[in-house]
């Protein structure tokens, strides 16, 4: 029987993000005994790589900015899908929670006058990020990292969680396995939050690290947590697409803003042929008219190239479809023309775009001054995830939290930039504070030891199979192939339904996955636990998008292309059914109140 | 390019271990890490590798790639002779876990030891505070580290004479001089960098500026710096003549 190293803590926080971190230290502070598990070691979550910054409304660069048009925005960038009380606390709050990373050692970029300096971004009425170069991230990461290791919090890195525990339908821990040694641990807890981020590597080309495989989603899932828009997948338009070593990192909408260009392989550049009715008045009609957007002219109208970016990636996808796409299966993205119009280009590309003149130079050998670069859509974020109460981030299940990429509502059917590491730390800090004081209402929890006894066992299946047993690493391969061709950008009703029938197949051979070796550090034991994950995260996305028809947000399905206004009252919530099935309902938003409508019309 | 490559690639325990060769199929615009990943998808999955972002911002797949110590994600095969069987060991200057995989827990233990932020109270009736830019500036070199221990594993106080008791390396001294002179920061860490960081040891060899992949200037701007504020504190001639008089 295997044994059990035991943890008891007050609140477990899974994930050690910004949200997870932020959710410890809030939980710690109101006294409660904290525990941090995590996938990977201490500050290496995905948040390292945000560059952008994080979106708060402290009107530090232009005082026409309030908690009101940072509402707004948020929910019109949703299409109005979000939970307006999500997007109402995180307006008001995020001021303080980015105050408060500066109190714990966070070093923005500044004003002339030495306030926090704030920048534009898509979506955003005025200058909103505060920022550090392009490396917020990890500033804000390493922030509550240092703050937090002083606070008592005691962390397990690099353990792997196979299930929450229940006590009488209230959350009683989580059970894993640290990766080091495969020794099984018991969290015991009396409130877990979940910030485990998000899904990325369900899909072939990803922006997002190895570790999100939609582990916190399905776990809660498991546990009997509902989860809810779970159709919003954002897919950025420009991600490298080669060298393979590389595909799916990000190429900054700053590239297009600067003057880059989309051409196909006809050198045709295809977003002219394509600008949505909507978007008609603002845009340009000439080649002329969208270079003298990008140099600042305030009579000219922006490039197509600068449309939205689920419109954006829908075009390129378009082409490549269509066989007008570049050797490695993009297209062009050419900064490199404007030597044409400029003198000194070269340089000029140099000082504006210098991460992205090192990123080409480095990994793809390629002098962005010099020569187009090669892009194409890539999965970039995940809207939905563990539906929560807006005020106190608790789930379906009491005691069991979500925070940040996790979590549902905030974004609606799609986010944006800059609203992402607000998010971490306005609802990390709400599910740290309502998390203590869950533990602290009730008593302490008991642990059915069939159950654990019984995941253990199964967690060891892959060693019994051994090596005649399905190779993981060609189960995820085939899952992350099938998700990209059949449920990415454009989605039609067909390829979905043949997208349930190779999930299906593939859970079967995932239940048969067979590996060599011990216990010890087996990457390819974490990846056979990892790919049960992503088929119910698969599945889930997979459901919500057939039953989803219309296009809204970053769904766009190609046999309902527009939207539809009952569609536009509802979400879709999953949870498991009584037998083991999936349940996909719609379900109708909640009311919002009279003054924040008042907001939105203001802001219209 | 050559079509395919040769890996020598330590695979142990604690207990020993031994090389083995790998031969893997490589293409253009590789990184080692991808040939390392194709090796485990095919040949041996349960090789044990450390990975998160591949894109060299998280730090975490470091290694020693023909023995110097690199990141694999940003370890390009065009820049690396194939006609030889390229050798991959992991980091000597921390305990094996298995495999590529190193024990690199002490970081985290020894950076506890050093007293953490205190701020000045804030300038304004609102809580904040008023910073210039030319002083953010002069220590965000330092906060670019991403903690990938390329420095902690070259320096030969740690990984020669194993002082890991004594000394906390350059990593933490590079936080410790981002501490030092955060603007709105208050606290005095120099008497500890002397009798318990021992900052004393580090001959700046520059060793880990060298292998530092965020190009941060560890012994000129961080590790010097911060011994001259030692010297001045207690070693100064004439201060001392002050204390005498």
């Amino acid at each position: 029987m295997p044994e059990f190293q035991r943890f008891s803590y007050d609140v477990l926080v899974i994930g050690a993000g910004g949200a997870g971190l932020r959710a410890a230290i809030e939980a710690g502070a109101a006294g409660a005994k904290v525990g941090v598990v995590c996938k990977s070691l201490l500050g290496k979550a995905h948040t390292v790589m945000a560059e952008g910054g994080i979106a708060a409304a402290l009107a530090n660069v232009d005082d026409r900015d309030s908690w009101r048009v940072h509402f707004a925005d948020t929910m019109r960038g949703g299409q109005y899908l979000n939970n307006w009380r999500m997007a109402e606390l995180h307006a008001k709050e995020a001021p303080e929670c980015v105050r408060e990373l500066e109190a714990w050692g966070a070093l923005f970029d500044r004003t002339p006058d030495g306030r926090i300096l704030q920048r534009n971004f898509g979506g955003h009425r005025y200058p909103r990020l505060a920022h550090v170069g392009d490396r917020t991230g990890l500033e804000m990461i390493r922030t509550l990292q240092d703050h937090g290791i002083h606070t008592g919090m005691e962390v397990h890195m690099e353990c792997t969680v196979l299930s929450l525990l229940l006590d009488g339908g209230r959350i009683a821990g989580a059970c894993g396995y640290d990766r080091e040694k495969g020794r099984f641990q018991l969290w015991e807890a009396k409130a877990v939050v979940m910030a485990t981020g998000g899904i990325g590597r369900a899909f072939k080309v990803t922006s997002n690290s190895w570790e999100y495989t939609g582990d916190g989603l399905a776990l809660a899932y498991r546990a009997g947590a509902e989860l809810q828009d779970m159709e919003f997948v954002q897919f950025h338009p420009t991600g490298m697409v080669w060298p393979i070593s590389v595909a799916g990192i990000l190429v900054t909408e700053g590239v297009r803003g600067e003057g880059g260009v989309l051409r196909n392989s006809e050198g045709r550049r295809f977003m002219f042929d394509d600008i949505p009715d909507l978007y008609k008045e603002q845009t340009a009609d000439t080649e002329e008219e969208g270079w003298r957007y990008t140099q600042g002219d305030k009579n000219a109208r922006r490039p197509p190239e600068l449309l939205t970016r689920d419109h954006v990636a829908r075009c390129i996808n378009r082409e490549v479809k269509a066989g007008r796409g570049s050797p490695h299966g993009g297209v062009f993205l050419d900064i490199s023309w404007i030597k044409e119009r400029m003198p000194k280009a070269a340089e000029h590309i140099k000082r504006k775009l210098p991460s992205m003149y090192h990123q080409f130079k480095q990994l793809a050998d390629l002098d962005i001054t010099k020569e187009p670069m090669e892009v194409g859509p890539t999965t970039h974020y995940m809207m939905g995830g563990i539906r929560v109460d807006g005020d106190s981030q608790m789930s379906t299940v009491p005691g069991l939290f979500a925070a940040g990429e996790a979590a549902a509502g905030l974004h609606g059917a799609n986010r944006l930039g800059g609203n992402s590491l607000s998010d971490l730390v306005v609802f990390g800090k709400r599910a740290g504070r309502f998390a203590a004081e869950f533990a602290r209402a009730n008593g302490s929890v008991t642990i059915d030891e069939t159950e654990i006894q019984s995941t253990a066992a199964a967690a060891l299946g892959p060693f019994d199979r051994g090596p005649s047993g399905e190779n993981p690493y060609q189960v995820q391969y085939d899952l992350q192939e099938k998700m990209q061709d059949l449920v990415g950008i454009v989605r039609v009703e067909s390829e979905m339904q043949q997208a349930l029938g190779v999930i299906g197949q593939l859970r079967a051979r995932a239940e048969r996955a067979g590996i060599t070796g011990n216990r010890e550090y087996n990457n390819g034991w974490h990846t056979a636990i990892d790919i049960g994950n992503m088929i119910v995260v698969s599945e889930a996305i997979t459901r919500a998008a057939l039953l989803r028809k219309e296009s809204r947000g970053a769904q766009f399905r190609e046999d309902f292309p527009g939207k539809d206004a009952e569609w536009g009252k509802h979400n879709i919530v999953i949870r498991r059914g009584a037998d083991g099935e999936m349940q996909v309902e719609r379900r109708a938003l909640m009311p919002m109140p009279d003054e924040l409508k008042a907001v939105v019309e203001e802001m219209k | 390019m050559a079509s395919a490559a040769t890996f020598r690639i330590w695979r142990g325990d604690p207990a020993g271990g031994a090389f083995q060769d790998y031969s893997t199929a490589v293409e253009e615009g590789m990184v080692v890490l991808d040939a390392v990943h194709r090796i485990q998808a095919q040949q041996a999955t349960d090789l044990a590798v450390r990975w998160n972002c591949k894109a060299g911002k998280c730090g975490s797949c470091s290694a020693e790639i023909n023995g110097i110590p690199k990141l694999m994600c940003m370890t390009r095969l065009s820049e690396i002779n194939l006609e030889m069987p390229v050798i991959l060991e992991p980091m000597h200057a921390f305990p094996v876990i298995r495999d590529l995989v190193t024990d690199v827990s002490w970081n985290f233990r020894a950076k506890k030891t050093i007293k953490q932020f205190k701020p000045r109270p804030p300038d304004a009736a609102d809580g904040t505070w008023r910073i210039q830019q030319a002083d953010v500036e002069r220590v965000q070199e330092f906060r670019k580290c991403i903690e990938c221990f390329l420095c902690q594993d070259v320096c030969h106080v740690l990984r020669e004479h194993h002082k890991h008791e004594e000394f906390i390396g350059p990593r933490l001294l590079v936080y410790a001089a981002a501490l030092e002179m955060h603007p709105l920061d208050t606290e005095d860490r120099v008497g500890d960098l002397r009798h318990i960081h021992n900052i004393g040891y580090c001959n700046i060899t520059t060793c880990c500026r060298q292998v530092c992949p965020e190009s941060i200037t560890i012994t000129e701007n961080a590790i010097i710096p911060l011994k001259e504020r030692v010297v001045d504190k207690y070693f100064d001639p004439l201060k001392r003549l002050f204390r005498i008089l």
